[in-house]
């Protein structure tokens, strides 16, 4: 018995009680299994959109339209005439999201929700640098890239609101949208409100966190897990993005 | 958080007060007590509903006058409305479905065994587990006060269909009292989450030292795999949930289609499904079947294993059939809309998988069977309700069969033959799971036992009158009687069962008054039964080691190690017949040696 044991010693201690067998604290093992549980939630809304995304026809392909790089005022009435927004199909996204703050008239067709992608993305490269920063127990450090993750979270959030007003200046809501079908609109709506419901509750958490950095609370503890923790939460909400931002703009 | 370390440092204990032993309490036995307790009040009012519309189905025409004074508007001249029997019908489904058997099965004995079989000192997070019962609490209090507003509480049924849950002005019920039904689940989500994330992360991490993953008891391996399914079905049920929100109060339609301005609030509804809804929500609701009976499963092994004086028969396989029926019941929610149009390839599919969990609910039934096999059987009240489970798993069970065939289904969806499949293999085989644990893990709870001769009068009334009621059922299903009907006597070829309803509503009767004596006994004995000793079963598990007094942390000194399976019961050599899972074999190694394990303080809570 013994000498099998020996062999098998990493293995087998691993799972035999006593410790944690992927060698997290609860706190972590809480924070992937509430990840699971939460890209359920997103699946059964993306899935949802899918499921109503496609009972409607395709919408006709983008070679008809002629190249154009302006923006009319009366753009949607024009796009309307040409059949290219209706009720009956769903829209073009890169037709529908073709504006772009302080520049009138240009058409720069899903830029700004680039530049919304990258600022998120760039957020979770300054939380991957907060974290690293506190395996070190850099403090100055962690509290410089926790507050740059901050600023990345608040930028897409403004961006974001940005988005929703000028998407319902246009005359989208709920109820109605000059765009295309209802359901685009209110799909729109509580996808990207649902995403951005999770990047507020994140940058609050991480305000929490950079304060309690700031405080030394973590110093005085030894080590920075809740730092970790909040950045699981955080990459994971930028990876939700990504999908919303592939299954929303690109498809 | 800083300031709850900081408080920490002076004192290491804290003086209890009321409020923190009793009613905010972190202590999971608390907790697990609250639950109970809780899941029991609801149960009984979901018991009472079911004998108000039981007797409409009985006596269609007659009056009651009674009925006036108890539920006012709604028995105008001794006669319950229409509206109010379908909102009786809703929330009996859903306070038994998500109330008593959800919350009150799993979360009372998750609670209380989890840490006490894995050998922890609490929960992962106490202040979580203490927040997932004031969510359940709160969401409880939601569905109970919906009862009384205008309208009535939610009616529609307890699968929530739309049209009816999505236009508040379809029916009666569709009004406020649905608005309350979502905040409700809404609430019962995040609780159950909340206590699911806590259960798997306990069990993954705090394991005493030697307690493998093949040493914890089946109690344990079935939560684990209820946990999991809660974690992640729940959330599919909070976005159709969400959704049926927006399409009930802010004009969306995607649940709504071809719906005319007048009759939907002033905007018409175009461009949504119904079926959308539907596959959301049975994302969910086939999940929840399994929610409800694993713990039940996993309590009967534990049950029947000690009462039988054996260790139970093919340990791995009863894990790798949980693990089994978990899986698969992900992946055959399509049985349920049969009939609400699907490509018949699908159909075919969602079949096919539907019929492959018998093999493994099957390969469980024959364990507990051979399990029992020529056994030193203690037949308390607690193994009369195992065996109970048993019987109900396997009658209701066959039916099932039926139900899974595509081509079948046709003719028996949405009659009294679900009614009685589901009564049977999840109602009552759920509920008998839930009383045999109430039973035999009571003397742990209160210290104290239960009156034995109330308990075998209560197990021998429940089973009968269950079967009396449930069983008659197939052949009314089989007539084609359709269910949730108001009165069957409007329909020529029905009318000839009103005195099969008389017979049925009878039996319910007798089950109800049953019920009685086990209220009697659980709360006469909380306080004035026999004192039980500390391991009055003569089980193997780690919960029975813990004094009976119940302590903060579980064990006085340090937690036991574990040296062996739970199952040891009769081992040849031995003049006691159990061998508890802390008392190492002559010679054998500390787990501690033996795994070479080091110890870390590391994760340890603080």
């Amino acid at each position: 018995m013994s000498n099998t044991v020996t062999v098998e010693t990493s293995k087998k201690s691993l799972w035999g009680g006593g410790r944690s067998p992927f060698s997290i604290s609860y706190g972590k093992l809480m924070m992937w299994i509430f990840l699971l549980s939460d890209a359920f939630t997103f699946s059964s809304l993306l899935i949802s959109y899918g499921f109503v995304r496609y009972s409607f026809p395709k919408s006709p392909p983008n070679e008809i339209v002629q190249p154009f790089t302006h923006v009319e005022e009366n753009f949607v009435e024009q796009m309307q005439q040409q059949g290219l927004f209706s009720s009956e199909h769903w829209p073009l996204p890169e037709l529908v999201f073709n504006h772009f703050p302080f520049i009138h008239g240009l058409n720069l067709p899903l830029m700004f929700v680039s530049l919304m992608t990258f600022i998120l993305i760039f957020s979770s490269v300054t939380m991957v640098l907060a974290v690293e920063a506190g395996h070190r127990m850099a403090k100055k450090e962690v509290a410089f890239y926790m507050l740059l993750t901050i600023f990345g979270g608040a930028a897409f959030l403004g961006c974001q609101a940005w988005e929703w007003a000028q998407f319902i200046t246009a005359g989208a809501s709920l109820e109605g949208n000059p765009f295309g079908p209802t359901a685009f609109a209110a799909l729109f709506f509580i996808v990207t409100g649902f995403h951005g419901s999770h990047v507020f509750s994140g940058v609050i958490l991480n305000i929490v966190i950079y304060l309690n950095v700031l405080k030394g609370t973590y110093d005085k503890r030894g080590h920075y897990e809740m730092v970790e923790k909040v950045g699981l939460y955080w990459h994971f909400v930028d990876l939700v993005w990504v999908f919303v931002f592939t299954f929303y703009y690109l498809v | 958080m800083s300031t709850h370390t900081k408080h920490n440092d002076g004192h290491g204990h804290h003086k209890e007060t009321f409020l923190t032993k009793y009613i905010f309490s972190q202590d999971h036995k608390m907790i697990s007590k609250q639950f109970l307790i809780t899941g029991i009040i609801m149960g009984t009012i979901g018991m009472l509903m079911s004998m108000l519309f039981r007797l409409q189905l009985a006596y269609p025409d007659t009056k009651f006058p009674f009925l006036e004074s108890l539920i006012g508007q709604w028995g105008e001249g001794g006669k319950l409305s229409p509206d109010f029997y379908l909102a009786l019908i809703t929330i009996h489904g859903t306070i038994m479905v998500f109330f008593v058997l959800t919350a009150g099965l799993s979360g009372t004995f998750s609670n209380l065994l989890i840490p006490l079989q894995c050998g922890a000192r609490d929960m992962a997070s106490p202040f979580l587990n203490m927040l997932s019962y004031w969510f359940f609490f709160v969401s409880s209090c939601v569905l109970i006060f919906s009862l009384f507003v205008d309208g009535g509480p939610a009616s529609a049924g307890w699968t929530v269909y739309p049209p009816l849950s999505a236009l508040p002005k379809a029916i009666p019920g569709s009004g406020t009292g649905m608005t309350l039904w979502l905040v409700s689940m809404i609430l019962f989500i995040f609780s159950a989450l909340l206590a699911g994330i806590n259960y798997v992360a306990t069990i993954l991490n705090m394991r005493t030292l030697g307690m493998k993953m093949t040493r914890m008891p089946l109690t344990i391996w079935a939560f684990m795999f209820t946990a999991i399914l809660g974690i992640l079905s729940f959330p599919v049920l909070f976005g159709g949930s969400l959704l049926l929100v927006f399409d009930r109060s802010f004009g969306t339609s995607f649940y709504l289609n071809e719906i005319p301005a007048d009759l939907a609030g002033g905007i018409e509804r175009v461009g949504g499904s119904p079926i959308l809804f539907q596959h959301l929500f049975w994302f969910l609701g086939h999940p929840e079947v399994y929610i409800i009976l694993l713990p039940a499963l996993g309590i009967t092994s534990e049950v029947i294993a000690t009462n039988s004086r054996k260790p139970i028969f093919g340990y791995r396989s009863m894990i790798g059939s949980l693990m089994a029926i978990a899986l698969l019941s992900f992946i055959v929610w399509g049985h349920h809309m049969f009939v609400t149009g699907m490509n018949p390839f699908l159909g075919s599919v969602f079949m096919l998988g539907t019929l492959i969990i018998a093999v493994p609910s099957a390969v469980k039934t024959f364990n507990y069977l051979a399990t029992l096999w020529k056994g030193n059987l203690q037949l308390t009240p607690a193994m009369m309700f195992a065996i109970g489970l048993v019987s109900f798993f396997i009658s209701g069970g066959l039916t099932g069969l039926f139900l899974g065939n595509a081509a079948l289904d046709i003719n028996l969806h949405d009659t009294y033959f679900v009614v009685a499949h589901f009564h049977i293999v999840m109602g009552s085989a759920a509920i008998f799971g839930m009383m045999s644990g109430i039973y035999h893990w009571f003397p742990k709870m209160f210290g104290r036992k239960m009156n034995e001769s109330l308990g075998q009068i209560h197990f021998w009334f429940t089973i009968i009158s269950a079967y009396l009621v449930f069983f008659p059922m197939h052949f009314m299903g089989l007539a084609g009687v359709p269910r949730r009907y108001y009165t069957n006597t409007a329909y020529e070829p029905f009318a000839a069962f009103v005195d099969m309803n008389e017979f049925i509503t009878m039996a319910a009767l007798l089950g109800g008054a049953a019920q009685l004596i086990f209220l009697f006994n659980f709360f006469y004995s909380i306080f004035k039964g026999k004192k039980s000793e500390q391991n009055p079963w003569q089980s193997n598990t780690l919960e029975w080691t813990t004094p009976v007094k119940h302590l903060h942390g579980n064990w006085p000194g340090e937690i036991p190690h574990v040296y062996r399976w739970p199952y040891d019961y009769s081992k040849p050599g031995h003049t006691e017949d159990f061998l508890p899972q802390n008392i190492p074999d002559e010679g054998q190694l500390d787990p501690l040696v033996d795994l070479e394990i080091v110890p870390s303080t590391e994760f340890e809570k603080k």
